[in-house]
């Protein structure tokens, strides 16, 4: 049979040269502009522009173009009361008095504004800090609580502990993946993390941690029915026996995230592009990662895991405690 | 084969009622014209039901898609703060904007947009808002709940008091008076009365029916019962007014000492109560506020936008039942309509709850689509695996779906967990998005356990049933290649 989990070695360091990088990116962007990754105005707040325009002419493509011109990528730009009143709110990223009056008159060449009648103010983040924070903490409780979960699900399983910990390791790689890949998108290309991004990530971690539970469930399944074979050889089987599955599922999923990029509208891109990336790590983590690290652990090859004198002479044959 | 008959037939009646649900301006009525004062507010969607002809609708049901800002725009209210610059900090006009968020919330407008404008002010957007008036009241309302001293007043003067404005040392002033009288002043010191403390002590409050009178029970917080509890214990006996926005509600006797919550009495009914146990949860603004603008603002997303969104997801979704058929064959056709059925009661419910649709919601509902036919998969892949063991095609169906339920159930509820968690964490404001989010996820996959489950078992083992010569004849047509080992 073929041994997928005798290469862990190899998943380990591939996942790392994603990881490793996207943290490093994640600092530099820190050091230099003041956080992990390219935050949006729902996030950080921004300026919001009353407009109002003396004739007809404005349209939201050309009021998008002179924004986007000017360094506000990703303006929100809504007509406000009755079309003829000539009336537009935008929200774009916070510019200097300068620009403000570069843009003012950008716009004029759109169609005559109406400065008395326009009015520019600092606006606070959608998602505030708050918001931020209890999301943050949300994550980090869901990670608790599904730990206990998996626990208590894998009871008849020895060492029931281990599966939790290790789905949690996979789904925190992937967060982590994602993460540093937003994070040098937003260097590289300007992308900017916003209320969508959150969702994206919040959708990564269902489906990351539910991919791994059915890995693992086969491996639950299979550990009375073969019980003379070594761990390593039961864990394998069971990932081989559930891999069509995994590959089916993401299939799917990727068939309606194609069709959304391929004939999608423009404004989504980025949110798909990220859950595409999310959902491939997602899969990857649970058979890679996850299983991998099982068995890693079972065999005493996690530093933590392993007596110490036993570290340099025989790691393959150091049984894990418990 | 007679219990899968009878699913099929509650799945045919679930299904039909979901596709009459999420039609547009689905209407069910038997309240007649004449029930409704005003013609106007007849209405043209929705289930309104009286079934014993009293005027009085023991159903209704407002069945329409919500749909959120950046689709079809909302009310924009623009609010100032009502007292001089310098007065409160940039961290009070924060707090003000989250207690707005709070009662916009309660309000039970789903993902509004709630922003501090500058240094003095805040912007509102509120999704699809028809009554703009009482969005704004309810924004609006100060809510300054006082518990007040009134410590030696006899029986007459107690009463001459209920109801009326009187000035407390929480606020000494009043700018109006709505009738134009003067707010009452202690009778025994001639000065404002005395607060013990506002209702920002309060931790909780819940309107509740003590045997025919509604109360309002609440919990202090525990800072609270440094103040409250000596106090309380030390005036046994006294009375000690309630009092909202300056009008005594009522001026109950100090049964006992109260360190750690308890209830308003007054002249309350079912509706005010639970608005003042809303305005006590959601905590007085800390700064009086006045609606500068209100205006209809546009969406932020064209239609053509969605337009596209739709379109794609409808190519995505034949594409996934393209796939399913030729995968899978016969079990594809039953993953197939399980799918449709899918499709069909989620947005069934987006009405009924309802879920406010944005753009990223119906991206995430696309994506659970493609993702809702996992429980198939694990399903077939069971059969083809028990078939491949050389068991009968009666004896694999039975075994694939009871070995697949364990993992799509413990895969299912560790989501359905994570939701419930963001869901409690969502209710943090501003954080509304969050919560939404895992609302639509969490339905999702209950309604997938269903149609994954129960509907596909039943569409397979009734087709099967049909085509049991040619499935047992031929068992590609349970997806099988050749004998491949595994």
């Amino acid at each position: 049979m073929f041994s997928l989990v005798q290469k862990r070695r190899w998943y380990f360091i591939i996942s790392a040269c994603v990881i490793i990088p996207g943290i490093l990116v994640m600092l530099y962007s820190l050091v230099t502009t003041g956080s992990l990754l390219r935050l949006s105005i729902d996030f950080e707040g921004g300026a919001i522009y009353d407009l109002t325009f003396t004739a007809a002419g404005a349209t939201e493509a050309n009021i998008r173009d002179v924004f986007v011109r000017f360094g506000s990528d990703n303006p929100l730009i809504q007509q406000l009361g009755d079309p003829a009143q000539n009336r537009w709110s935008v929200r774009g990223t916070f510019v200097d008095e300068d620009t403000t009056a570069q843009i003012e008159d950008a716009l004029d060449a759109i169609a005559p504004i109406d400065r008395e009648a326009s009015r520019i103010e600092a606006v606070s983040a959608t998602v505030g800090q708050e918001a931020t924070q209890a999301a943050l903490f949300a994550v980090l409780a869901a990670t608790v609580v599904v730990t206990g979960f998996i626990v208590l699900a894998f009871r008849s399983v020895p060492n029931a502990v281990r599966y939790g910990i290790c789905a949690i390791i996979a789904m925190l790689h992937d967060v982590l993946v994602v993460a540093g890949i937003m994070s040098l998108a937003g260097l590289l290309f300007g992308w900017e993390v916003d209320a969508l991004f959150l969702s994206a990530v919040l959708t990564v971690v269902g489906f990351s941690i539910q991919d791994t539970i059915v890995m693992f469930d086969r491996i639950r399944e299979n550990i009375p029915k073969h019980l003379g074979e070594p761990y390593e050889a039961i864990v394998n089987r069971s990932v081989l026996e559930t891999i069509h599955r995994s590959l089916a599922t993401q299939l799917n999923a990727f068939f309606i995230m194609i069709a959304i990029l391929l004939f999608g509208g423009e404004s989504i891109r980025q949110f798909i592009a990220m859950l595409f990336i999310g959902l491939l790590t997602g899969t990857y983590s649970s058979i890679f990662i996850a299983v991998p690290l099982l068995v890693a652990w079972e065999k005493g090859e996690l530093p933590f895991t392993q007596p110490p004198q036993k570290a340099k002479t025989t790691p393959s044959t150091a049984a894990a405690e418990g | 084969m007679g219990t899968h008959i009878r699913w099929l037939i509650v799945i045919i009646l679930i299904t039909m009622f979901a596709i009459w649900v999420s039609l547009p301006n689905t209407i069910l009525t038997n309240v007649p014209a004449t029930c409704y004062e005003n013609p106007v507010t007849i209405p043209t969607q929705g289930i309104h039901l009286d079934f014993n002809g009293d005027c009085v609708q023991e159903v209704a049901v407002n069945v329409q898609q919500a749909l959120g800002l950046d689709l079809v725009g909302g009310l924009r209210v623009v609010l100032r703060a009502d007292a001089p610059g310098g007065s409160y900090t940039a961290q009070d006009l924060r707090e003000t904007a989250n207690n707005v968020g709070r009662r916009v919330n309660a309000l039970g407008v789903s993902e509004p947009a709630i922003q501090v404008l500058g240094n003095e002010r805040i912007l509102v957007e509120l999704p699809g808002v028809t009554d703009a008036q009482t969005a704004i009241d309810t924004i609006r309302q100060t809510a300054l709940l006082e518990f007040v001293n009134f410590r030696g007043l006899n029986f007459q003067q107690i009463q001459q008091l209920e109801g009326q404005r009187i000035l407390t040392t929480a606020r000494p002033t009043v700018t109006q008076s709505p009738d134009g009288t003067a707010a009452a002043v202690s009778p025994l010191t001639g000065q404002p009365f005395e607060t013990v403390m506002t209702g920002a002590m309060l931790q909780a409050a819940a309107a509740v029916l003590e045997q025919t009178q509604w109360v309002i029970q609440f919990e202090l917080k525990p800072e609270a019962a440094d103040i409250f509890g000596p106090y309380t214990g030390a005036n046994i006996g006294q009375p000690m007014a309630i009092v909202l926005d300056g009008v005594v509600l009522s001026a109950p006797t100090i049964q006992a000492q109260l360190t750690t919550g308890g209830i308003i009495t007054g002249d309350f009914d079912e509706e005010t109560s639970r608005t003042l146990a809303l305005q006590l949860r959601s905590g007085a603004l800390p700064i009086p506020l006045v609606v500068e603008t209100r205006e209809q603002v546009g969406a932020t997303l064209g239609q053509e936008s969605v337009n596209l969104s739709l379109r794609a997801g409808v190519i995505g979704i034949i594409v996934v039942l393209t796939f399913m058929l030729v995968y899978y064959r016969v079990p594809g056709i039953a993953a197939d309509l399980a799918l449709l059925v899918f499709i069909v009661l989620n947005l069934a419910v987006f009405k009924l709850i309802p879920v406010t649709l944005t753009l990223p919601a119906i991206i995430g509902f696309l994506i659970s689509i493609g993702t809702a036919v996992d429980g198939n998969i694990l399903i077939f892949e069971r059969i083809k695996e028990e078939l491949r063991a050389g068991r009968k095609v009666e004896e694999a169906l039975p075994a694939g779906f009871d070995r697949a339920w364990q993992s799509i159930r413990d895969s299912n509820l560790s989501t359905i967990i994570i939701c419930a968690i963001l869901f409690f964490f969502g209710q943090t404001p501003g954080a509304s998005i969050v919560a939404g989010f895992a609302v639509t996820l969490a339905l999702g996959l209950i309604i997938n356990l269903f149609t994954a489950v129960v509907v596909t078992r039943t569409f397979l083992n009734i087709l099967v049933a049909l085509l049991r010569q040619p499935v047992t004849e031929r068992k590609w047509l349970l997806g099988l290649q050749g004998a491949k080992h595994v």
